[in-house]
C-alpha cells in the first residue's frame, strides 16, 4: 500500500521535478505533492513523487520511547552514562 | 543516557513479550504484513498478542467484477492500458492481465503515473488508459497526473479510476461483530496523507486506539508498544509514531489536489462488500480524462471464486494459512486469489516469509 | 566482393561470404593453434584428469549492458560452470545464431569482447558455428559456449560431500547484474550506478584449489539469486542450509534500488560470484586468502549446513528470527502498491 522510500534532494529542476538519490541511485521525481522542499533536505518517494519531506534526525529522536522503556522495563539505568 | 539501535530494539521487544493480557492489533496496511512478515516480529511476540492483517492491500480489495472489469477493457484493441506492476498477475475470472497480454492485448507496467502521461504524450494516435488502483498515497499521484495530462491539452490520455480510501473500511472492521480488533496499526504512508484527523474521529466513536507506524523493523516495535501501552492503561487515542514522515494535518498539498480531481463515491471491497464514500471517481471537471466516460467499462458482478477465502484473510477473520487452499491450490505461481499475487498480499507475506514452526 | 554492414542471410550459407565473416572477424578474434586447422572439430589435448563439460546459451536482452555483453557474459557463464565443478577451464566452443540486418560493428564488438575474455580467463576458443536465420526469427543473436576442463588431483565438489556444520562463503555481494539489466531493459528513469558483476572466476577456481579437499561444493548463483541456489543445493544434498542476514553483503547502491522497486537482492542474478562450502572450521582460513585479492575483497561467511530441515534454506533475521528463505516463485516484476 505505501511502499515508499526515503530519498536525498541532490537538485531541484524549474519544471517542478528534482533529482533525489536513493543510497546512489539517481532518480527523477515530481515534488508538486512537496512544493516547500529543498536541496539537500530527504523526501519519501512513491510512484515518481516526492510525498513528505522526512524531518531532521535529531528533532525526533527514534528512540523516542527510551525514558519510559526505563519504568516499564527491565534495564538497569545505573549501566548508561549520562 | 545512550543506548544503541540493538540494545533500544531488544528493549522493545522485551517490552512487548511482558505484555500478559490477550490483544488483537490490526496491521491495515498491506506492507506492514510484509514488513511483519520478512522482520520475524510476527514470530516474536507472545502468543496472546495478535496480529491480524487487514484490507489495507488495494489489489486485493479490488472487487472481483471490477477486475474483471479492467481484463475486459485490456481485450480494446483501440487502447493501451498502463497499470502498476502488482496488477498483471492478479487472477480474474477467467484470465488476468498477464495472460491477456501474451495474447495480443496492450498492456504495459508503469512505475509511476506522470510515465503514462508522458507515453500519452509520445504516442498520440493511441489512446493510454492508466489504471488507477491505490489508495490515499497512490491517488494524489494519479491526480496530479490527470492535471498534467490537462495542462498538456492531451485528449488520448484517461485514468479508469478504482482508488478507494481507508478510513470507511477501518468503520466497517471496527463496527462489524464478527471481527475482535483492539487497537490499529495505522499506514504510515496514508497517514502522511490524510493526517490524524480520520483516527481521532475512529478512536471518539470506538474507544480504540490507533497508532500512525513507519516501515522499519523499530517503527513497528515502537508502534505495537504505544498499542500495548495504552491497551494496559486502559486508553483510547490516535497517537502518531512515524513523526519524522507523519504530521498531525497530512499533506495539504496533496489533499487539496484530491479535493480537486476525485469526489468520494460508493465503492465495492472484496471481503467488506459495498462501503458508501469508499471510492474515488474522477469529477465531472476532469470527465475527459475519465476512462468511464470515455469507453464502454463492462460491468461485471463479482463472482465469488470457489474456495478462495481472500475476503476473510482481508478482515482479519482468518491468518492465511487457515485457508484450505493457501500453498496448496493458492501459490504465488499459480495463485487463486489477489492476496497470494499481490506484493502486498498477506498470503503472499506468509508464503515468503514462512517460520520453520508455522510450515503448513 | 560487396561491402555491406548488416548480416545477410548469405553470411551464414556456408559459402564465400561465410568464409569471409569466419576469417576476418571470428577467426581474427580467437586465433589459436587449436582453432587455426579450421577442421569439423578441434582436436584437444587435454592435462590428466577427469574431464568435465558444460553448456549454456545466452538470450540476454539488452546485448549491451553496464558491465559487458552478450560475449563476455557466454565466456564467463561456461567458465563460471567448470570452476564451480572443480575443473580447470581449458577450451569453448561458441556457435551464433545470428538475426538478418544485425549490425556488423555491433557483431565484431561482441567477438571481440568473447576473444578478450577468453584470454583473460585462459581458455581458448576453439571451435564455433555461425548460422544467419531471417529477420524475426531470433532476437538480434544468441549465442550457445560448451566448455570442457580439466579437475586437478584431490578436488572433489559435490552437494553430497556437504555435512552439518560445513561453513557457507559467498565471494562478494549479490544482485549486481540481475539489477543492471533490470535496470536497462525496463528503461526505469533512474541512473543507477549499479554494474553487472559479469567476470570469469578461474582465479577464485585455483585460489580454491590450495584447499584441497576442504571444499566440499561450489556455484555460481545466477538466475534465481543466492536464495534459489541455495535451495537447489540443500534439495541436493538432503541437508539443511542457514544463512544469517546481516551478513550477506549487498552493495548500497544495489539495496536502494531493490528497495525503490520492491525487489529482493537475494533473489537477483549474479554472474560472477559464487557459493563456496568449506569444511567445518575452515571458513576463516579460506576467507582470508580470499580477501587477500581485490576481486574477492568483499567475500564472507554467511552460514553453515545443518542436518535439519533437510532440503530447506533458513534465514535468521536482524531480529534474530528464523524464517524459510524459499526459491524464486514466479516473476520478478518491478511493483509498485
Amino acid at each position: 500500500m505505501c511502499l515508499g522510500v526515503p530519498a536525498r534532494v541532490l537538485e531541484l529542476n524549474d519544471d517542478q521535478t528534482a533529482v533525489v538519490d536513493v543510497q546512489g541511485n539517481q532518480v527523477k521525481v515530481s515534488v508538486v505533492l512537496t512544493p516547500e522542499v529543498e536541496a539537500g533536505q530527504h523526501v519519501l518517494v512513491h510512484a515518481g513523487f516526492a510525498m513528505e519531506i522526512i524531518a531532521a534526525e535529531e528533532a525526533l529522536k527514534t528512540m523516542a520511547l527510551l525514558e519510559e522503556l526505563m519504568e516499564y522495563g527491565e534495564m538497569p539505568s545505573d549501566e548508561h552514562e549520562r | 543516557m545512550s543506548m544503541n539501535d540493538k540494545e533500544y530494539t531488544r528493549a522493545l521487544l522485551e517490552e512487548i513479550r511482558a505484555v500478559k493480557q490477550d490483544f488483537a492489533l490490526m496491521e491495515v496496511c498491506g506492507t506492514h504484513t510484509m514488513a511483519i512478515a520478512k522482520s520475524g516480529i510476527r514470530e516474536l511476540v507472545p502468543p496472546n498478542l495478535k496480529l491480524l492483517s487487514g484490507p489495507g492491500c488495494p489489489v486485493c480489495v479490488t472487487a472481483q467484477g471490477d477486475i474483471d472489469s479492467v481484463i475486459a477493457m485490456a481485450g480494446n484493441p483501440d487502447i493501451t492500458l498502463l497499470t502498476f506492476g502488482d496488477m498483471l498477475r492478479v487472477p480474474g475470472t477467467t484470465t488476468s492481465l498477464a495472460e491477456e497480454r501474451s495474447r495480443g492485448a496492450d498492456v504495459r507496467v508503469v512505475y509511476s503515473p506522470l510515465d503514462a502521461v508522458q507515453m500519452a504524450a509520445d504516442n498520440p494516435g493511441r489512446e493510454m488508459v492508466f489504471l488507477g488502483i491505490g489508495f490515499e498515497t497512490t491517488a494524489p499521484t494519479v491526480a496530479v497526473s490527470i492535471e498534467e495530462a490537462r495542462r498538456r491539452e492531451l485528449s488520448n490520455f484517461s485514468v479508469l479510476s478504482l482508488h478507494k480510501v481507508v478510513p470507511p473500511a477501518l468503520e466497517v472492521i471496527f463496527s462489524d461483530p464478527d471481527i475482535r480488533v483492539d487497537g490499529l496499526i495505522c499506514p504510515g504512508h496514508v497517514s502522511a496523507v490524510i493526517g490524524l484527523e480520520p483516527y481521532e474521529i475512529l478512536v471518539q466513536r470506538y474507544k480504540k486506539p490507533c497508532v500512525v507506524t513507519g516501515f522499519d523493523t523499530l517503527d513497528i516495535l515502537e508502534g505495537i508498544v504505544m498499542l500495548t501501552r495504552q491497551l494496559r492503561n486502559g486508553e483510547a487515542r490516535a497517537e502518531i509514531q512515524y513523526k519524522r514522515v507523519v504530521k498531525k494535518e497530512g499533506n495539504l498539498v496533496a489533499r487539496a489536489v484530491l479535493e480537486r480531481v476525485f469526489t468520494l463515491a460508493d465503492a465495492r471491497w472484496r471481503g467488506l462488500g459495498a462501503i458508501p464514500g469508499s471510492g474515488l471517481n474522477i469529477n465531472d471537471e476532469y470527465s475527459s480524462y475519465d476512462a468511464r466516460v470515455k469507453f464502454q467499462v463492462p460491468d461485471f458482478e463479482d463472482k465469488p471464486i470457489k474456495g478462495c477465502a481472500c475476503g476473510e484473510v482481508l478482515t482479519g477473520k482468518i491468518t492465511p494459512r487457515e485457508c484450505l487452499l493457501f500453498g496448496r491450490a493458492c501459490t504465488p505461481v499459480q495463485p487463486i486469489g489477489p492476496c497470494m499475487v499481490s506484493h502486498e498480499g498477506a498470503c503472499a507475506a506468509y508464503y515468503r516469509y514462512t517460520p520453520l514452526k508455522g510450515r503448513a | 566482393m560487396k561491402k555491406t554492414d548488416r548480416i545477410l542471410m548469405a553470411h551464414g550459407s556456408g559459402g564465400l561470404m561465410s568464409q569471409n565473416l569466419i576469417d576476418q572477424l571470428f577467426k581474427k578474434a580467437m586465433n589459436n593453434p587449436y582453432l587455426d586447422p579450421m577442421l569439423d572439430g578441434a582436436v584437444l589435448d587435454l592435462p590428466p584428469g577427469r574431464a568435465v563439460m558444460s553448456t549454456d546459451s545466452f538470450v540476454i536482452t539488452p546485448l549491451f549492458f553496464p558491465g559487458g555483453d552478450i560475449g563476455k557474459l557466454a565466456v564467463c557463464g561456461t567458465v563460471n560452470d567448470l570452476v564451480a565443478c572443480g575443473a580447470e577451464p581449458l577450451y569453448l566452443s561458441n556457435a551464433f545464431i545470428i538475426e538478418e540486418g544485425f549490425p556488423l560493428a555491433d557483431l565484431r564488438k561482441i567477438v571481440e569482447s568473447m576473444a578478450a575474455t577468453a584470454d583473460r580467463a585462459g581458455v581458448k576458443l576453439v571451435t564455433g558455428d555461425t548460422k544467419v536465420v531471417e529477420k524475426g526469427s531470433a532476437d538480434g543473436l544468441f549465442i550457445n559456449t560448451s566448455g570442457i576442463g580439466v579437475i586437478p588431483a584431490g578436488i572433489d565438489y559435490r552437494p553430497n560431500r556437504l555435512m552439518p556444520g560445513d561453513e557457507l562463503i559467498v565471494t562478494g555481494p549479490v544482485g549486481d547484474h540481475g539489477l543492471a539489466i533490470l535496470a536497462q531493459r525496463e528503461g526505469l528513469r533512474f541512473a543507477t550506478p549499479a554494474v553487472s558483476d559479469c567476470a570469469p572466476l578461474h582465479l577464485l577456481g585455483r585460489l580454491m584449489q590450495e584447499f584441497g579437499q576442504d571444499v566440499k561444493c561450489m556455484r555460481d548463483p545466477t538466475r534465481g539469486g543466492l536464495a534459489t541456489v541455495l535451495n537447489e543445493i540443500a534439495g541436493q544434498a538432503n541437508l539443511g542450509i542457514r544463512v544469517i542476514e546481516e551478513l550477506i553483503p549487498v552493495s548500497q547502491i544495489v539495496q536502494g534500488a531493490c528497495d525503490m522497486l520492491g525487489l529482493d537482492p537475494l533473489y537477483m542474478a549474479n554472474e560472477g560470484k559464487m557459493v563456496v562450502f568449506v569444511k567445518k572450521g575452515r571458513g576463516s582460513a579460506v576467507l582470508d586468502v580470499l580477501r587477500r585479492s581485490e576481486e574477492f575483497a568483499n567475500a564472507a561467511i554467511i552460514g553453515e549446513v545443518l542436518e535439519q530441515p533437510a532440503g530447506m534454506v533458513l534465514i535468521e533475521t536482524g531480529l534474530g528470527a528464523e524464517r524459510i528463505l524459499g526459491i524464486l516463485e514466479g516473476e520478478h516484476v518491478p511493483r509498485i502498491c
